[in-house]
């Protein structure tokens, strides 16, 4: 049984988007990619649940190959 | 620099003259702080032991120097726990710096009612030196220095040794061997055994110095310090005034070059300034995590560095190697008594390789989180410590060793709880020492209480003047409530005891089964089961 959700849960998923572009704006793609570690980490703890994060992780991979 | 400060002489044995090659119960092979203390434990249970070195010195060189609280308490049944502990420097907390700010502090040992501390620090040849003067008081213990084992001949039934003296070579046979010649194993090599695992590239300076300082009695661990930058560093008090640092130095370091004194002494000074200091010992390490796939082959058994490797973040190497002796000690001796199954000597390997891999794991990871692998591991590491002085989360992931504790063994040996259990105690873990006070009032504690053999501990049913309960044959039997009093209720606490529960310790203090009520049909069975007969 999957655990992860990939249903859209943003009420406005353009303002979501929106946040994550703006807190890299203006970044080198070096902060940017120490943004983005410490970003995984914050949301990975707040999901608390090593199944689901496994299942973001081969769901990211995945995406990858299919650009 | 520092030499070797113990020295021993060989001695001819009459094996050597005797006409047919003379046969041995069990022959333990190098003289480290494994074999020693697997010969100690098997000589104390009146099993014969000949032990083996191609040495005839302590002291050279400097490695382990953090003992933990199980380490202490099986040395303490072996009877040099007291002199260790008097010696070494006791500590139980660790502090981890990024930079030069503090993360963190941790306890290793919050609660009250132990004999034995979270750790000691204490130069291991000292640990050697007390383990061998153990082992010279204790009879039908055969400790012949310079005597290196050359050639192995396996047989079903032992194992037929050529051993290299300063007087030539001689053979002996043994009904078992037991492998505790270290992490470049003889025996291993010639058995042809793979030692598969994972090399670290980064290199390590590891230091030991002098000097009167009076930094705290803790072990300080630093991320990325000014004093040496983007790597990490490592610092414990010893005795003697003695300090040992770890730096890390990087896959690119040159060995021969880092231990040059001015250079070492470089590195040091931005550390130490401005305590003055002398450099006892110096070396440069690359860690490995890798074990043999089995630990039994046969009669021939393998324990400690032979048998495992780890990194020594989080002091996990003679640790374990001496979990491993006491697992074997016991289990060895009922075999070789007719009291124990054969599946004794399997559980054996089961136990110390999910031990192993326990070990191995934590060790691995310590080490990946120290050295990260590529660029965007290093990018992740540095987010987690980014985030550690604003989240409880990421300081929980910061790793600079996670310090040795017992393994709770998935042991067939145990006899699954009937009845649920709260408290320290765990089915397949060494049960928690407790402080108890004796009928004169005297204290004392549960673990020096227990015995060589296994233990039926039973709580009174409460009552004042009952009869003191019964045993089993086979087991000691201690009575909480009669023998010793749990005067301020922690034993209660620790081992959740409601009156009449009953518990069934191993000989190596490991609990194995547990009941609410004392049944003797039921002890017995799980005393069977234990023994795996
Ligand atoms: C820098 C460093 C720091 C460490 N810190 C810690 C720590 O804080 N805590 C901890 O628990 N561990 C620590 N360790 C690990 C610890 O030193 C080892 O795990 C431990 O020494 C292993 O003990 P052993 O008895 O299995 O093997 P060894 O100590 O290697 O002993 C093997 C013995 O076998 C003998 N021998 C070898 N071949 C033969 C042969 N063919 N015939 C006869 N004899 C032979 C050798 O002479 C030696 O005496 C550290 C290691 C290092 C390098």
């Amino acid at each position: 049984m999957p655990k992860l959700v990939t249903a859209a849960q943003f009420a406005d998923p353009d303002a979501a988007y929106r946040a994550l572009a703006d807190a890299r704006r203006n970044l080198s793609d070096a902060a940017a990619a120490e943004l983005d570690a410490r970003l995984v980490l914050i949301l990975a703890n707040h999901i608390g649940d090593l199944d689901v994060v496994r299942e973001a992780i081969v769901l990211a991979k995945a995406s990858r190959d299919g650009r | 620099m520092r030499q070797a400060i113990y020295r021993y002489d060989y001695r001819r044995s009459g094996d050597q003259d005797a006409r047919a090659v003379v046969r041995h119960p069990v022959v333990v092979v190098g003289a480290g702080p494994v074999g020693l203390a697997a010969a100690i434990d098997l000589a104390l249970r009146r099993v014969p032991v000949v032990l083996l070195d191609d040495a005839d010195r302590i002291g050279e060189g400097s490695r382990g120097i953090c003992w933990s609280k199980r380490t202490l308490e099986i040395l303490d049944r072996l009877g040099v726990g007291e002199r260790l502990l008097a010696h070494g420097v006791t500590w139980k907390l660790g502090k981890v710096f990024c930079g030069d700010e503090l993360l963190f502090s941790f306890d290793l040992l919050p609660e009250e009612g132990h004999k034995m501390p979270a750790f000691i620090n204490l130069q291991q040849f000292y640990l050697e030196k007390a383990l061998v003067d153990r082992a010279l008081e204790i009879d039908g213990l055969d400790l012949r220095w310079k005597n290196r084992v050359v050639g192995l001949e396996w047989r079903n039934d032992g194992a037929r040794l050529t051993i290299e003296t300063p007087q030539g070579r001689y053979r002996l046979d043994a009904d078992w061997l037991i492998a505790a010649d270290g992490a470049r194993s003889t025996i291993r090599g010639l058995l042809g055994l793979d030692f598969a695992g994972v090399t670290f590239e980064d290199k390590f300076l590891i230091a030991d110095v002098r000097m009167a300082a009076d930094f705290p009695t803790e072990r300080r661990f630093w991320f990325a310090p000014t004093f040496h930058s983007g790597q990490s560093a490592l610092m414990h008090r010893q005795p003697d005034d003695v300090w040992r640092i770890d730096l890390q130095l990087g896959p690119d370091a040159d060995p021969e070059a880092e231990q040059e004194p001015r250079r070492v002494r470089a590195r040091l000074d931005k550390v130490l300034a401005p305590h003055a200091y002398e450099l006892e010992w110096v070396s440069i390490y690359t860690f490995n995590c890798r074990r043999l796939d089995h630990f039994v082959h046969g009669r021939v058994i393998f324990v400690g560095d032979s048998a495992h490797q780890v990194s020594p973040f989080g002091a996990r190497g003679a640790n374990s190697g001496i979990q491993d002796a006491e697992n074997l000690a016991w289990k060895l001796t009922a075999v070789l008594a007719g009291d124990g199954g054969a599946a004794l000597i399997a559980s054996y390997d089961l136990e110390r390789v999910q031990a192993a891999d326990e070990n191995i794991g934590h060790s691995t990871r310590s080490t990946d989180f120290m050295s990260p692998h590529s660029g965007a591991e290093r990018r992740l590491r540095d987010a987690v410590l980014a985030l550690a002085p604003k989240a409880e989360f990421a300081r929980r992931m910061v790793n600079s060793g996670r310090l040795s504790l017992p393994t709770v063994y998935d042991s067939p040996l145990s006899t699954p709880d009937e009845a649920p259990f709260a408290g320290a105690a765990k089915l397949g873990a060494p049960v928690p020492d407790a402080p108890l006070m004796r009928p004169d009032g005297t204290a004392t504690h549960l673990l020096e209480n227990l015995r060589h053999g296994f233990e039926l501990i039973r709580v009174t049913d409460g009552g004042k003047g009952a009869a003191r309960p019964d045993g089993v044959d086979g087991m000691a039997l201690t009575v909480i409530g009669a023998d010793f009093f749990d005067h301020n209720g922690i034993f209660t606490q620790r081992f959740d005891a409601t009156p009449g529960a009953t518990y069934l310790v191993r000989p190596d203090q490991h609990l194995c089964a547990r009941w609410r009520r004392f049944d003797p049909v039921a002890a017995a069975r799980a005393h069977r089961r234990a023994l795996q007969r």
